[in-house]
């Protein structure tokens, strides 16, 4: 059994980072929480534009992911930046407090002034930086680990050489009793046939549909024929012929074990092993998603070379082709181009990302974390009010 | 680093196309990785472009990743490119007995 070194939380779960942050709970904080990181060594900023005049179920959404991202096993501790009288920052916090997260808020009101507000915030994060220090970590075994598998910047090799390759990976620790999480529903319309028929049973395969449909009407009502558009005339030139094909392409990075459950953005699977989450095909939000949901690891396929990391889970770059690897040796953790050139296939790189992952989760940095990409966004169904 | 031996790959024991992994010219074999088929190229096609390594007929389904990723709109033969001016995607019918996990021969 595959096993690493991690911090155990109160509430059972492991992390495979420690990071201490500071989360704004709507738009208007966030250039207040970036300047408080700033006066703490470590504290690491974990801002969004969200949480003002929403309608209720983005609201519910959004509060969801401040919870499962404050509460995540690789986050040591969290301090939440609230403002005014509803403000859910004190909620929140004595929410997760209960579940034995090290937790704080501080809700600037007329009373306090912003310089005290930055002074009792500065003083928290220090001392939670002093604190993370202490804790000791323990060894974990794979069946504990929930990978999320994403794609951006997607090119004509994506689902010949980096997806599938994932697919790979997922099998193995979906075989070896791990969880990996799929996600984007945008990008499985054409292909959700194939997930509906690998779901475990009719009430899963009938949430997954729901799930695609649902999002396709959403996009119908503003205008957007997401069937039609697909192919990009960009995707033909690659060689990409129709919907099925691309949808193909990227349903891939889940591989081929039975999806047990589908779970909504930011939620956490109750089930291990394969899961779809859904999500929209925007890289920073649908990986802020999968990490909010539990995932302490996020592989990421990408062609043209995306940037996107995350404050709290190290995200693992996958390119999908040699010359990509070649110029941007900085921003690629695997260079699954190499099945192109011959000297590898899909298995071997699948086994050298789960190689990577168990380095990864004891430690080893990836390159969006040594280069500080920490992206982080929320999604949203409806419009701001 | 192994000198690359082949110039197509297949995704699927089952797939009846196979992926160009450079540019490929009419009259050149076809070198599949972990498969020996003998197939010859009929015409320029290039990387990332789909080949025929069986004849479909029309109105046969294109399988890749042991999937069908649409219906041949004309005959077409062995080493010749696969794209959209002879595929189309399914329609919602043919999505529908997908969906139901028909086997792909009744459609």
């Amino acid at each position: 059994m595959k096993t690493f070194n991690g911090y155990r939380r109160k509430n059972g779960t492991i992390g495979v980072r420690n990071h201490v942050i500071v989360m704004n709970t709507t738009g208007e904080l966030a250039g207040l929480t970036k300047k408080l990181a700033n006066l703490v060594p470590e504290a690491v900023p974990v801002t969004h534009q969200t949480g003002q005049m929403q309608y209720p179920e983005d609201i519910q959404q959004i509060y969801r992911t401040l919870k499962g991202t404050a509460g995540h096993p690789n986050v040591s501790a969290t301090l939440f930046i609230g403002m005014g009288q509803n403000d859910p920052a004190e909620t929140i916090a004595e929410e997760l407090q209960k579940q034995g997260h090290h937790v704080h808020a501080i809700t600037v009101r007329k009373n306090k002034s912003i310089s005290l507000a930055l002074n009792e915030g500065r003083q928290w994060l220090a001392e939670a930086v002093k604190r993370s220090h202490l804790e000791k970590m323990e060894m974990a075994d794979v069946t504990e680990l929930t990978i999320g598998l994403e794609c951006g910047g997607s090119d004509a090799w994506s689902g010949v050489t980096a997806n599938p390759s994932i697919g790979a990976f997922s099998d193995a620790i979906v075989d070896d009793g791990g969880t990996s999480i799929l996600a984007e529903t945008p990008e499985a319309i054409g292909a959700e046939h194939i997930l509906a028929k690998r779901s475990v049973s009719e009430e899963v395969s009938e949430q997954f549909l729901k799930i695609v449909d649902d999002y396709e009407s959403r996009a119908l009502a503003i205008g957007e024929d997401v069937r039609s558009a697909n192919p990009s005339p960009g995707n033909i030139t690659g060689g990409l012929t129709t919907l099925e094909e691309k949808s193909l392409g990227c349903i891939k990075k889940g591989g081929t074990a039975p999806l047990q459950e589908v779970i909504p953005y930011s939620g956490k699977p109750e089930k291990k092993g394969f899961i779809f989450m859904d999500t929209p095909g925007y890289d920073v939000e649908s990986v802020a998603g999968m990490a909010a949901g539990g995932a302490q690891i996020v592989l990421f396929s990408t062609g043209k070379g995306s940037p996107t990391g995350s404050p709290i889970v190290p995200v693992v770059k996958i390119g999908t082709n040699p010359k990509l690897y070649k110029n941007m040796p900085e921003h690629i953790d695997v260079d699954s181009g190499k099945i192109l050139e011959g000297t590898h296939n899909i298995n071997d790189i699948g086994m050298e990302i789960y190689d990577l992952v168990m380095e990864v989760a004891n430690g080893k940095l990836t390159a969006s974390e040594k280069n500080n990409h920490q992206e982080f966004a929320i999604w949203r169904l409806a419009e701001t009010m | 680093m192994s000198e690359q031996s082949f110039n197509s790959l297949k995704m699927h024991a089952e797939d009846n196309v196979v992926i160009a992994l450079r540019n490929l010219r009419a009259g050149e074999a076809l070198s599949v990785q972990g498969d020996s088929a003998d197939v010859q190229v009929q015409q320029n096609i290039s990387y990332g472009h789909k080949v025929a390594t069986d004849f479909i007929p029309e109105g046969q389904s294109v399988v890749k990743y042991g999937e069908w990723l649409g219906i041949a709109t004309e005959d077409i033969a062995i080493g010749h490119h696969v794209h959209t001016h002879n595929v189309r995607g399914l329609n919602e019918q043919e999505r529908y007995a997908a969906r139901s996990g028909e086997e792909r021969s009744k459609i």
